[in-house]
């Protein structure tokens, strides 16, 4: 079932030879073949500007009522590219290097180097596109670091990189819709995706404003439909970022790989309430100047400017003096866990920590002082220069602190604290981005290819585009160039009136549950046994508990929640329970493949399987492999081992101290 | 910062569907914490009105981070609330007294159709960018992105107009409806970069019909867009803009 | 581009309103430094003079055709503006946005304009109109303006509606003038500073000065 057709040959040859050896596709005969794209963040509207841009019938995909609107735009910090503009030492090999370490050894090492590769390609053609990112005077690209690496190889846009990347592809996409080559739907949602003959051969989409099912042919369906943190209820994902599409292609026969492996980032601001209805993260980038800490004392009252730098205690240097405050996200969530969890919170949950700009502030203001040649300079002028560049750098993530927190961060420390942000996990693919399922493919934080078990910062951008705009226009057209014979399906094949009937029939069922509960309430309760039993820490016996109460959970949706409004009409809350319900199914997979994985890797941290130090204990021995879930049947599922050869590397006990 | 609790009386616009005639309802909503965000505050009053059988209320949101553009809603005479620089989703409770009357209506403009209640069709912005809000560069074409230096202040300036998050707050605060600064970020982006020189003319051109074509009023430079814009994208990129085509009028081969 | 789109895109309309509008803002200049010579207090003696040059030579003639053809081009322009983009709204808002995001006079435009027009057909029909009929419209001999002026700003509402035609004046200029250079694509932020300081200034002091020559007969504080 699950075969990752690595190509044969040296690592760094792999990637050339495949582009030198697979097969073509004419440009008469691109004209006849449909591809349908689900989601337009970064892998969707890259990959779709490009299929466009090489001659393919291109239809679009996405539930928001425009393609720019997909959660990839709220990537803040920025893209990593191994172009050692910095002369620092950066290679593709380096890249390729600390993304498998970062990843805890659970990542392919084929598709990673590939994503090395490619990656200064990435900014190549994004400042081709206009995108306009971050340059020093004399007019060339600038770097700044992010966690998990020594190098300064990301490109970033001020906080908004993601931003801008998507703006990017979106315009090349607009372009392509312009030029006719790509159809454009928003306000669509994918619900199924219809199988003929074992190859996918099209989608049952639902216009989400008059409610009609639509049948769409395509002779290869790509699925770029982001992650599934929201499984979680909150998170920093977008209110409706969803895993239905992926979902609905899991129960249609594609694998779905290592579902427990989440991301949970460190810098978050911290729920404030139970009204909360998501998370906002706060970038990675301020681990650069930011300094994280917890007070000495456990249960300490004062305010954090009250406390003297003697009775602070700057965990993250002190454990990992090496890679200090930018040791990669799982290592930096987990300690700020522990020392909450030790009692030395901060803020009125005691489920927080600072992270202090204090001596940045000093460090840069005395920089400002010494380049204008000043002497006698007062603390305060000192204090006020600083601000000023901290401004620059980092102002648009202090006004967003500052409008959801109501405190000012250039005075007081952010609170922080970590959340769920980005799922490694997704559908299994092979090394040309296809599924299980033979014409199905899935590109960026939908698939589970290049972090492993965890995810470096600033490599989701990386990904996304790597896949729509460099792999997927060769691995796709080494298919279709065996389809040019295939003639387009009519849609009224039984194949697609079976499963629009499908999706209608649960539609309607939905409807007719008429119970008491709103979907909204069941998802918090999803999501509440997902992060207290699945989330930051696990465990056997609260895995075990999980997986049941997620069951009761499920029969309680489907008796009990209660839909507004009608079927053929603009029904959010409709909308919302198709992916609740996605969701909950979701949730049980994740606690088996969490149970399953009796070791500590990455952001998946096992309780029972730790170092004396509390570091996360692999077993290479055991758990080496990916773990592809193929769907049986309703709460039953097998598993398939893909193990992971390291040709390359030699994975080792990841060290940041 | 303070916490408290507030009730509201809502007065919202409630529209079936694109062809209803539409009207202003008012909701009582109660213990507010100043906490929550607007939209947050909107999640409870539509809790409120599944339980007791109503049709709760539609409206447009997404990454509630203030970057997505997908949110809108006309809060009290301004299009994203009172906060300067905000979008809906970040303007948060404590911007309201207790006993306030909030009036909630979606963005006005014939170009933006409602959808339903708070919900309007932007897709004409999609459209102006598809006239030409792009450069015409296909994957694989570029050269290295060091080969062509570009002067920090340009940079930064485009990178200023590239903010725009395209929520339409311009056209909804606009007298006349207008589009122009959502259309001229986006000339001011790529004309400020080298790469969007050889394009520059047909573009301004191309956007400008395509805003006239969907319905847009003419800019009056009367600023109020600049004063709503949640990214703060300043209007002299419509003066940008207005030299842009004016250039284009005189050089431009077609 | 055609010169159609040129003119008639809702860019082109602006062109249109900015080019005519800095004509005509050129023409106030001529005008009221020519009307500031009653001011002489010479009874009207070099008032009259530069009066008989502007009506008398052919060549102030001729730029008089082009400064209507710029004046009607701008009214129509501008009537026709206002009707179109006020028909963009559909369903108006039930709060409005006032002058939280703008001056009430940049808003208001098309009004100003309106008043202006109608205090400009009565200042026609004060002066040019009979003028230009004693003259038989060609090189003809002129009435004495200055002696016209005194008898017209004798009368109260004539003076009243010069008055608040020149406060219309001043608060379309207050606007107009900046929005021009905008509209003709002055962008940076050195020039706009410096355009809105003589945007404004131009606006005070050429309403003022116009307002106070009606003032001036009627008080007698000329003679």
């Amino acid at each position: 079932m699950i075969d990752a057709k690595i190509p044969a040959g040296p690592l760094d040859d792999k990637w050339t030879d495949y582009k030198g050896h697979c097969k073509l596709v004419n440009p008469a005969n691109k004209r006849k073949l449909e591809v349908i794209v689900i989601g337009t963040g970064l892998a969707g509207a890259s990959a779709a500007a490009s299929l466009g841009e090489l001659g393919y019938k291109v239809k679009a995909f996405c539930f928001q009522d425009s393609p720019r609107r997909a959660h990839s735009i709220a990537a803040q910090g920025g893209i990593n590219a191994a172009k050692n503009y910095q002369n620092d030492g950066d290679s593709v090999f380096r890249l390729f290097y600390d993304t498998i370490k970062g990843g805890d050894y659970r990542a392919r090492e084929s598709n990673v180097h590939r994503l090395a590769e490619v990656s200064a390609n990435i900014i190549d053609q994004c400042v081709a596109q206009g995108v306009p990112f971050a340059r020093e005077y004399g007019g060339l690209l600038s770097n700044r670091s992010f966690g998990g690496t020594q190098v300064q190889r990301t490109f970033y846009a001020a906080g908004q990189t993601g931003q801008q990347l998507l703006i990017g592809a979106y315009q090349a996409l607009e372009r392509q819709v312009a030029l006719g080559n790509v159809k454009m739907y928003n306000r669509h949602e994918m619900l199924d995706i219809v199988n003929i003959d074992g190859k996918t051969r099209g989608i049952i989409a639902r216009d989400l404003v008059s409610g009609k099912l639509e049948r769409h042919f395509g002779h290869a369906v790509l699925l770029c439909s982001g992650g599934y943190g929201n499984v979680f209820y909150l998170s920093t994902n977008a209110m409706g970022s969803n895993v239905t599409a992926a979902w609905k292609a899991h129960k249609k026969g594609a694998a779905f790989a290592n579902p427990c492996f989440t991301q949970i980032h460190p810098t978050c601001i911290p729920v404030s309430g139970d009204h909360q209805s998501k998370l906002t993260l706060m970038s990675e980038s301020l681990r650069n100047d930011g300094r994280i800490w917890v007070p000495k004392k456990q249960g300490e009252t004062r305010k954090a400017v009250d406390i003297p730098e003697e009775e602070r205690d700057y965990y993250l240097e002190r454990r990992y003096p090496a890679f200090g405050n930018l040791v990669p996200r799982d290592v930096a969530s987990r300690a700020a866990k522990e020392r909450c969890d030790a009692g030395f919170g901060v803020g009125t949950s005691k489920q927080a920590v600072y992270l202090d700009f204090a001596e940045a502030i000093v460090r840069y203001g005395k920089i400002e002082v010494g380049k204008e040649g000043r002497e006698n300079v007062s603390e305060e002028d000192i204090i006020v220069l600083g601000k000023e560049v901290v401004k620059e750098k980092y102002g648009n993530l202090f006004d967003m602190y500052e409008k959801i927190t109501g405190e000012n961060p250039y005075e007081l420390p952010m609170r922080i604290y970590p959340a769920v942000h980005y799922t490694m996990g997704g559908l299994w693919v092979d090394y040309e981005l296809q599924t299980s399922v033979k014409g199905l493919y899935a590109l960026g934080e939908a698939n589970f290819s290049d972090h492993g078990a965890n995810r470096l910062g600033a490599s989701a951008l990386m990904q996304g585009l790597a896949d729509g705009y460099f792999v997927i226009p060769y691995t796709l057209g080494n298919y279709l160039a065996d389809e040019i014979y295939s003639k387009a399906i009519p849609t009224d094949h039984p194949a697609f009136v079976e499963a629009e009937k499908e999706v209608s029939d649960r539609i309607n069922t939905l409807m007719n549950i008429k119970g008491s509960q709103s979907v909204e309430s069941l998802h918090k309760r999803l999501g509440k046994i997902m992060w207290d039993k699945c989330g930051m820490a696990r465990n056997a016996e609260g895995l075990k508990q999980a997986i049941e109460e997620i069951k009761a959970l499920k029969k309680e949706f489907w008796s009990d929640v209660k839909i507004p409004g009608i079927i053929n009409e603009y029904n959010p809350e409709l909308d919302k329970a198709n992916r609740v319900a996605d969701f909950i199914e979701l949730g049980e997979l994740m606690c088996i493949d969490a149970l399953n994985r009796n070791e500590s890797c990455g952001g998946h941290f096992r309780e029972e399987y730790q170092t004396p130090e509390g570091e996360a204990l692999r077993d290479d021995a055991n758990y080496m492999y990916v773990a592809a879930w193929e769907f049986k049947s309703e709460g039953n599922w097998e598993l398939h081992k893909e193990p992971l050869k390291y040709e390359v590397i030699k994975p080792t006990q990841r060290n940041y101290k | 910062m303070e916490h408290y609790n507030m009730n509201l009386t809502l007065k919202i616009w409630r529209q079936k569907n694109k062809d209803d005639k539409g009207g202003f309802q008012s909701y009582q909503v109660k213990d507010i914490s100043s906490e929550m965000s607007f939209l947050e505050m909107l999640d409870v009053l539509n809790e409120q009105l599944i339980h007791s059988g109503q049709d709760p209320i539609a409206f447009d949101h997404d990454c509630r981070e203030g970057i997505c553009g997908m949110c809108s809603l006309y809060i009290n005479g301004k299009p994203h609330g009172e906060w300067k620089g905000n979008t809906t989703c970040q303007l948060h409770m404590r911007a309201f007294k207790d006993g306030e009357t909030v009036t909630i209506e979606p963005w006005r403009a014939k170009a933006f159709p409602v959808i339903k209640d708070l919900i309007v069709d932007r897709s004409p912005f999609d459209r102006i960018i598809q006239a030409g809000g792009y450069i015409s560069v296909n994957t694989g074409n570029a050269v290295d992105g060091n080969s062509l230096p570009i002067n920090k202040d340009k940079a930064d300036a485009s990178f200023a107009a590239a903010m725009c998050i395209g929520c339409g707050a311009c056209v909804a605060a606009c007298k006349n409806s207008s589009a122009m600064l959502f259309l001229s970020a986006k000339v001011a982006h790529l004309a400020l970069l080298p790469q969007g020189e050889p394009e520059r003319h047909s573009r301004v051109m191309n956007m400008v019909a395509q805003m006239d074509k969907e319905g847009f009023g003419a800019c009056t430079n009367t600023g109020a867009c600049e004063a709503t814009c949640p990214k703060e994208i300043s209007i002299a990129n419509i003066a940008r803009l207005n030299l842009e085509y004016l250039t284009a009028s005189i050089v431009a081969e077609k | 581009m055609t010169w159609k789109q040129v003119f008639t895109s809702s860019v082109g309309k602006k062109l249109v309103m900015g080019f005519t509008g800095i004509f005509l803002i050129l023409f106030l200049i001529v005008h009221v430094s020519l009307n500031a010579c009653i001011w002489a207090n010479d009874g009207g003696d070099m008032f009259n003079k530069g009066a008989h040059f502007m009506g008398a030579n052919w060549v102030p003639r001729i730029l008089e055709i082009g400064l209507f053809a710029g004046l009607i081009i701008h009214i129509i322009q501008g009537l026709a503006l206002e009707l179109s983009n006020r028909s963009k709204r559909g369903i108006g808002y039930a709060v409005n946005y006032g002058n939280k995001g703008s001056k009430w006079y940049s808003r208001s435009m098309g009004l100003l304009g309106t008043i202006i027009l109608l205090f400009l057909i009565l200042h026609l029909s004060n002066f040019w109109f009979p003028n230009r009929s004693h003259q038989g419209f060609l090189l003809g001999e002129e009435i004495n303006l200055y002696q016209k002026m005194q008898e017209v700003f004798s009368e109260l509402w004539v003076v009243i509606v010069y008055v608040l035609g020149c406060i219309s004046l001043g608060y379309h200029l207050a606007h107009g003038f900046q929005s021009a250079f905008k509209t003709l694509g002055v962008h940076n932020k050195r020039w706009h500073a410096l355009i809105s300081i003589v945007g404004y200034s131009f606006s005070i002091i050429v309403a003022l000065m116009f307002a106070l020559m009606p003032l001036s007969f009627y008080f007698g504080w000329i003679s």
